[in-house]
């Protein structure tokens, strides 16, 4: 490690704290809108969706707009919304599609959710550039 | 108690894939998100050992919300993904930029697989 144990131990502290709300958050979605089988999987389709558009506005707000302490982007960036959004739940998704009759489904939901995802990270902060950079104050 | 079983499953995956990070990023110098490569295709084969699991009977539902939808979920990231290929492709590396979605969606489908496959084998 570059820098001391000292100066890594908040920062994984926060991350942990992150990810335990992301999670949680990630299961109350699971819980409100149950994802039914063999149908395309909605609920974990919006929250990477949602997850990933979040993460386009926070990196501009923390990288080019404000100055920031420097757990807010470990706690918010790589705890929340990477605790929020997942890849393994995608992969398990779409194998359970394509494993059990179902390769229309499968084959939508492999190219919806990272095209989805790109959009929504890439439009975020577009839109994030433009609002933020005019009212917040410029370095 | 389920809400707790994915809150510490959460908050152990989200560390893990920071330090993960730290540690396959420190090695290299290319540029390229390997370090959230190796995370998502690790949740991956994870979560498809416990899918695989599941399927046969030997994981019950307390195991799958702790390391299922708390650690894998944790653990795995599509934001962080989004993230870095948009950075990739916004620094001029879109062909490396196109190979991350590439290669990280058919490593993970592999990876769940080859997961699903070994625990059928282990437990079935």
């Amino acid at each position: 490690m570059a820098q001391g144990w000292r100066f890594q131990a908040p920062v994984v502290a926060v991350v942990a704290l992150g990810g335990a709300a992301g999670a949680t958050a990630r299961y109350a979605a699971a819980l409100w809108w149950p994802a039914r089988s063999g149908a395309f999987p909605w609920t974990t389709f919006w929250v990477n969706v949602a997850g990933c558009a979040a993460m386009g506005v926070l990196m501009v707000a923390v990288t080019e707009v404000w100055d920031v302490h420097r757990l807010v982007r470990p706690f918010l960036g790589t705890g929340v919304l990477g605790g929020f959004t997942t890849f393994s739940t995608y992969a398990v998704d779409l194998r359970g599609l394509l494993a059990d009759g179902h390769p229309g489904t499968g084959l939508a939901y492999l190219a919806a959710t990272p095209l989805a995802a790109l959009a929504a990270v890439w439009l975020a902060s577009w839109a994030a550039r433009r609002t933020l950079k005019r009212r917040g104050s410029p370095r | 108690m389920n809400w707790l079983l994915v809150a510490v499953g959460g908050m152990a995956g989200a560390p893990l894939r920071y330090l993960t990070d730290r540690a396959v990023q420190s090695r290299h110098d290319s540029g390229f998100p390997w370090g959230t490569f190796t995370v998502n295709v690790a949740g991956c084969l994870v979560l498809g050992l416990l899918t695989g699991a599941t399927l046969a009977g030997a994981a019950g539902s307390e195991l799958r919300l702790l390391l299922g939808t708390g650690l894998c979920g944790a653990l795995t990231t599509y934001s962080t993904f989004s993230y870095e290929t948009l950075r990739l492709a916004e620094t001029g590396s879109r062909l490396p930029a196109a190979l991350n979605v590439l290669a990280s969606v058919a490593a993970g489908l592999a990876a769940v697989f080859a997961g699903v496959t070994l625990a059928d084998a282990l437990w079935a």
